[in-house]
């Protein structure tokens, strides 16, 4: 078992002396950033290209949903929310400390990417998981 | 280049039949369709059948298996909520490349109850609810709620395109459901992720539809031309890339692609068009599919639910079946299912849903992931 918490995701990263952050590709020829690693460029095609880049902690709101069923243990309703970062990347997650009611949540809304532990989330070797979320920012 | 008829096409009355096979649900449309021409498995000379939920299962064989084996090429096909569709056009680019003249195209599906998507996959911990919601509800409300941003379409906007279909399919004894949800009763249905509620979501059901495809000289040489329905048109696209499409699977794009590309292999375009079936998965879907299809400018999708356009009677007939919404959704049937209903209106035997003088029919299905099936249909001359 992991004594630190690990990524919820692949593109999540944790280093060892610093924030964590969201990590995209961006093509070199084109321009077009994706989340996580690639070796190619699926907008223009080209190969070997792709540069890492730090994505930013800041965005807005670009769609959502307010997701009332769900799976059994996922607790709800919860904003399932799509946010466009500044710089690029479009990311997916949820919506905190937001009423989860579309009279109190505004498209384009400015939020923040802040990151905590994966709700309780563990897998079945016992890790304990770190994740990231939106919420909005003033 | 031939043209391609469709001349024998059924489907059975979508619902729940767990005490039956895959191969056994396929094998009763097949031979509906069979008997809607008055030939027989033996007059085949190829089978394409899709199915999802079985993919690697060979179902097409295993349905010669229920009907007859007869030894023919088989191609079984997986392609999303695509599969029907992708499976028909298989059928007709082989007729059309005049490698056959007579082909058989099946779409079957057993479904389970519940949300579908949102399972994850992978390593770790589970992502549902985590980051964000990956079920299909889910995934089509953002959908959904993209047009709303862009357009101002409402939540009562989406949910008329329920009750509409709903109301269609009390005219269709093939439909899962034949019951009235008047607006009040779709809104205040249990909300699965809004603004999709419980009667906005498509229904899982089981079912089957099947085709047969012939060459126009096979047609004429079996008399078959009376009841002929010509394929005007047969396409299929992936997604093109968007900056968003990792997050947010664009259903809009491969749409307008396939449809510009429908309308100029056709010669036609959607004024031309007497009534369409589109791929309803959820109310929010339909709103957006409008737009893609052409049926009203950008924006006005919301105005022509409000105005009645597309209703039976309207301008522009969407979904007279009842939809995915509540004719049902079998994932890999429905491609053929709608092709099923075009056909039966271009025929005139949709009684009490027909559609007055239809004489062009269009077909949509949306594979998420994303593949787009349309097809355009005629009355033969």
């Amino acid at each position: 078992m992991s004594d630190k918490p690990l990524p919820a995701v692949p593109y999540l990263k944790i280093p060892d002396d610093g924030e964590p952050f969201i990590e995209g590709h961006r093509c070199s020829s084109c321009g077009a950033t994706f989340l996580g690693v690639r070796d190619n460029c699926s907008k223009c095609g080209a190969r070997d290209g792709m540069v890492p880049v730090r994505l930013s902690n800041r965005g807005e709101l670009y769609s959502y949903c307010i997701v009332h069923r769900s799976f059994p243990g996922i607790e709800v309703p919860y904003v399932s929310a799509i946010v466009d970062l500044e710089g690029g990347g479009t990311v997916k997650g949820n919506l905190i400390n937001v009423e989860p009611d579309p009279s109190k949540i505004d498209f384009g809304m400015p939020v923040e990417v802040v990151y905590d532990d994966a709700l309780g989330r563990k897998d079945s070797d016992g890790n304990s998981y770190l994740s990231y979320f939106f919420q909005p920012r003033t | 280049m031939t043209d391609a008829y469709v001349v024998g096409v059924d489907m059975i009355k979508f619902g729940r039949f767990p005490e039956k096979t895959v191969p056994q649900l396929g094998a009763e449309a097949a031979l509906l369709a069979l008997d809607d021409c008055g030939l027989k498995i033996q007059d085949m000379q190829a089978l394409y059948c899709g199915n999802l939920g079985q993919a690697s299962g060979m179902v097409g064989q295993r349905l010669l298996q229920e009907i007859g084996q007869t030894g023919i090429p088989v191609v079984n096909v997986s392609n999303a909520c695509a599969t029907g569709a992708t499976a028909f056009r298989e059928a007709w680019t082989s007729v059309k490349a005049e490698l056959y003249d007579l082909v058989l195209a099946v779409g079957v599906e057993q479904m389970g109850r519940g949300l579908l998507g949102g399972g994850g996959g992978g390593r770790g911990i589970s992502k549902e609810g985590l980051l964000g919601s990956g079920t299909m509800p889910s995934v089509f409300a953002e959908a959904g709620m993209e047009h709303s941003r862009n357009h101002g379409t409402t939540f009562e906007q989406f949910a008329k395109v329920s009750v509409k279909n709903h109301h269609h399919s009390t005219m269709n004894a093939k439909a899962m459901y034949q019951i009235e949800t008047p607006l009040d009763v779709v809104m205040n249905a249990e909300m699965i992720s809004y603004p999709n509620t419980k009667l906005m979501c498509s229904v899982n059901v089981d079912g089957s539809a099947a085709a047969v495809i012939a060459s126009e000289k096979k047609a004429r040489e079996l008399g078959l031309m009376d009841r002929a329905v010509k394929v005007r048109a047969s396409v299929l696209t992936s997604d093109p890339w968007q900056e968003r499409d990792l997050v947010m699977p664009d259903v809009n794009t491969c749409t307008r692609k396939a449809a510009a590309a429908a309308y100029d292999m056709a010669g036609l375009g959607p004024d031309d068009v007497d009534l369409i079936e589109l791929h309803d998965c959820f109310a929010t879907a339909e709103i957006l599919h409008y737009e893609n299809l052409g049926l009203c400018k950008d924006g006005d999708a919301g105005r022509l639910i409000d105005d009645g356009d597309v209703e039976l009677g309207g301008r522009i007939p969407v979904n007279v079946s009842g939809g995915l919404l509540s004719k049902g959704h079998p994932l890999g049937a429905t491609g053929i299912a709608n092709i099923y209903e075009v056909s039966t209106h271009l025929r005139g035997e949709a009684g009490k849903r027909q559609v007055d003088g239809a004489r062009i029919g269009l077909t949509h299905v949306i594979g998420l992931g994303s593949a787009c099936g349309i097809h355009i249909l005629e009355k033969a001359a």
